[in-house]
């Protein structure tokens, strides 16, 4: 059996591990318990934060604690960073302070509380904005470790969680993981699909349904949307020269978006972007959701074929 | 005009309506749907103009809950008022339901605003409430807000636009349960005196016991006909009033229960044999 997470654990997890740096304070908005700072705040309350439902005020704390030596991590649904958004970008971004906000019970994967709750644009967002790191990992050991890394960058930086448990990925190997570095998960040289978040589990079932066809995927973590990691990009376009992107999230402007812009300046290949299709989610299961916005395994798998059918 | 115990009788329906929702998806947010259920009953029963026939009624009075999560209050009360059916809310939380996780105008006849985000409701309304004014329409925008809601900022900038512009066709309903998300509202972020807080941003102010009908029926009245400005019913509520285990209880704010606490919950709220 699979061994299963939610990569807000991680987050959490993380925290705890910080505590040790004095400097690390924690920031919450009233949904500790769900992005799972709450054991951090119950381990140290001195060094957190309630700033009760005001997101907005939140941001700009974090801004405050930053210039004056502090390391913030400031957390709550990915959806309602969204609230604070001119926040990041004025008061955070604009002057490079290190505040790290994770927005958890990111994407359509996040189920039954519907599209209020479903952000499938903060990617592409926080991507818009000059300094600012933007990760969304895919399982709950590199949640734990990007989490840690976050607190020698002197940028701010965003990071998108999942509320639900996808497959555990790199038990025991923790050394691989990096901010801004991706990691290939399977090599193939037919095409390369690049995947973040919960999607990355699902590229790898993709990646088995294409191989019992005889079609060779390389499967690509690209837990960092920003820096992105062009080298490796370039690579698989050598390699494989065809690409498939996939995320929970808007098809416009996030890691296929990335991708794209990536490729139009520096190199060619057939890109296919699977992703949410500039729509609304609705309530669903985490599972249901993939399907009916269409970005589970066998949509990229799909999505996969029509790429090499693309290849000149 | 319905009674007292008529108001208590449907109120019990609805809560067994509540209970059986989030059981039902194992998931939603019973504690607040409970806390504000009297409320909503009187409301719909006593005051509201709307018509269950045509829920797209231009000139019908709104109503907004604007913390959009408790939802199953108002899918009850919409099932009760003939708005939607029984079979509906056995939809809450399912794929393709009109009953979807937070209250939403796109899917569900009776919802006048998408909720969910909090903090929003009230500028909503003031909007409902200006093209009243500009209309000429007696009619009245009700907004219920969440205790834990009054923290978002944006509910004071509403609050002091709606004094400025003089609505007296706009009332809020506050669900004054104490509790929030993570915690009691004491511990996350303390509010003070919320009754002085309104009246120095320029509103009228009520307060009422949120499960005394008398009190709720009259509170009522007081929002419909007060008009020299925007008012405000601070109802004092229990969160997940009705439940022994889910009363006064953070826990239930967003849990549904199980299988022996559901059992539990309908024998407490009088449905024998369940
Ligand atoms: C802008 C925003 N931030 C956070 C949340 C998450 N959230 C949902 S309910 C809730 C607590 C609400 O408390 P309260 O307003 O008191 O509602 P009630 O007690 O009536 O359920 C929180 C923090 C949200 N829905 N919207
Ligand atoms: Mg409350």
């Amino acid at each position: 059996m699979t061994k299963m997470a939610a990569t807000r654990d991680g987050y959490g997890e993380a925290l705890l591990e910080l505590a040790n740096n004095p400097k690390v304070v924690v920031l919450e908005a009233d949904l500790g318990k769900s992005t799972k700072s709450l054991h951090f705040r119950k381990a140290h309350p001195e060094r957190t934060v309630s700033c009760g439902i005001g997101e907005q005020n939140m941001l700009l704390i974090g801004a405050g604690l930053a210039a004056s030596g502090y390391i913030p991590f400031a957390s709550t649904f990915a959806i309602f960073t969204e609230r604070a958004f001119e926040q990041m970008r004025n008061g955070v971004a604009r002057p490079n302070l290190a505040v790290h906000v994770c927005g958890s019970h990111g994407g359509t994967h996040t189920g039954t509380d519907g599209s209020s709750a479903q952000s499938i644009e903060d990617l592409a967002i926080y991507r818009t904005l000059p300094n600012v790191i933007v990760m969304n990992p895919s399982d709950v050991v590199s949640t734990k470790q990007l989490t840690i890394q976050l607190a020698d960058k002197a940028s701010p930086s965003y990071m998108r969680t999942a509320r639900n448990k996808t497959p555990v990925l790199y038990e025991g190997r923790e050394n691989e993981i990096e901010i801004g570095k991706g990691i290939v998960l399977k090599e193939g040289s037919d095409v390369a699909i690049i995947a973040c978040g919960v999607m990355v589990s699902e590229a790898l079932k993709a990646a088995e349904s294409l191989q019992a066809e005889g079609i060779q995927a390389s499967v690509v973590d690209m837990h960092t949307l920003k820096p992105l990691d062009g080298p490796l990009i370039d690579n698989l376009v050598l390699t494989c020269g065809a690409l498939v992107t996939a995320e929970d999230h808007n098809v416009i402007g996030g890691l296929g978006g990335a991708v794209a812009e990536h490729l139009t300046a520096n190199t060619y290949a057939p890109l296919e972007r699977v992703g949410v299709k500039d729509r609304f989610g609705e309530s669903g299961q985490s599972d249901e959701m993939l399907e009916v916005m269409e970005i589970s395994a066998p949509f990229i798998a799909a999505a996969a074929k029509r790429a090499i059918a693309r290849k000149a | 005009m319905t009674s007292p115990d008529e108001l208590r009788e449907l109120a019990r329906r609805c809560r067994v309506h509540i209970v059986n929702m989030v059981h039902r998806a194992q998931a939603g947010h019973p504690g607040g749907s409970l806390s504000e259920i009297d409320l909503l009953v009187a409301l719909y029963k006593t005051t509201l103009r709307v018509r269950p026939s045509d829920p797209r009624w231009e000139d019908r009075d709104r109503f907004i809950l604007s913390k959009g999560h408790a939802s199953p209050g108002m899918y009850a009360i919409l099932a009760e008022m003939g708005f939607i059916s029984e079979e509906d809310l056995t939809s809450y939380r399912v794929l393709g339901g009109i009953c979807q996780g937070h209250v939403d105008m796109k899917w569900c006849p009776g919802v006048d605003f998408s909720a969910g985000s909090l903090g929003m409701g009230l500028s909503f309304g003031l909007g409902a409430a200006i093209a009243g004014r500009l209309e000429e329409s007696e009619r009245q925008v009700y907004v219920m807000l969440g205790d834990g809601e009054l923290q978002e900022g944006s509910v004071w900038e509403a609050a002091m636009a709606a004094a400025h512009h003089e609505l007296g066709n706009l009332n809020v309903i506050l669900d004054r349960n104490r509790i929030q998300n993570d915690d009691f509202c004491e511990a996350q972020m303390r509010m003070f005196d919320i009754p002085a807080k309104w009246k120095a941003f320029g509103w009228n102010v009520k307060e009422i016991d949120g499960h005394n009908m008398e009190e709720i029926v009259d509170g009522m009245q007081f929002l419909s006909t007060t008009n020299s400005g925007p008012s405000i019913l601070i109802a004092h509520t229990v969160k997940g009033h009705g439940v022994s285990f889910m009363a006064d209880n953070p826990a239930f704010h967003g849990a549904a229960p199980n299988d022996e606490q559901y059992a539990l919950a309908m024998q407490e709220l009088g449905e024998v044999g369940a």
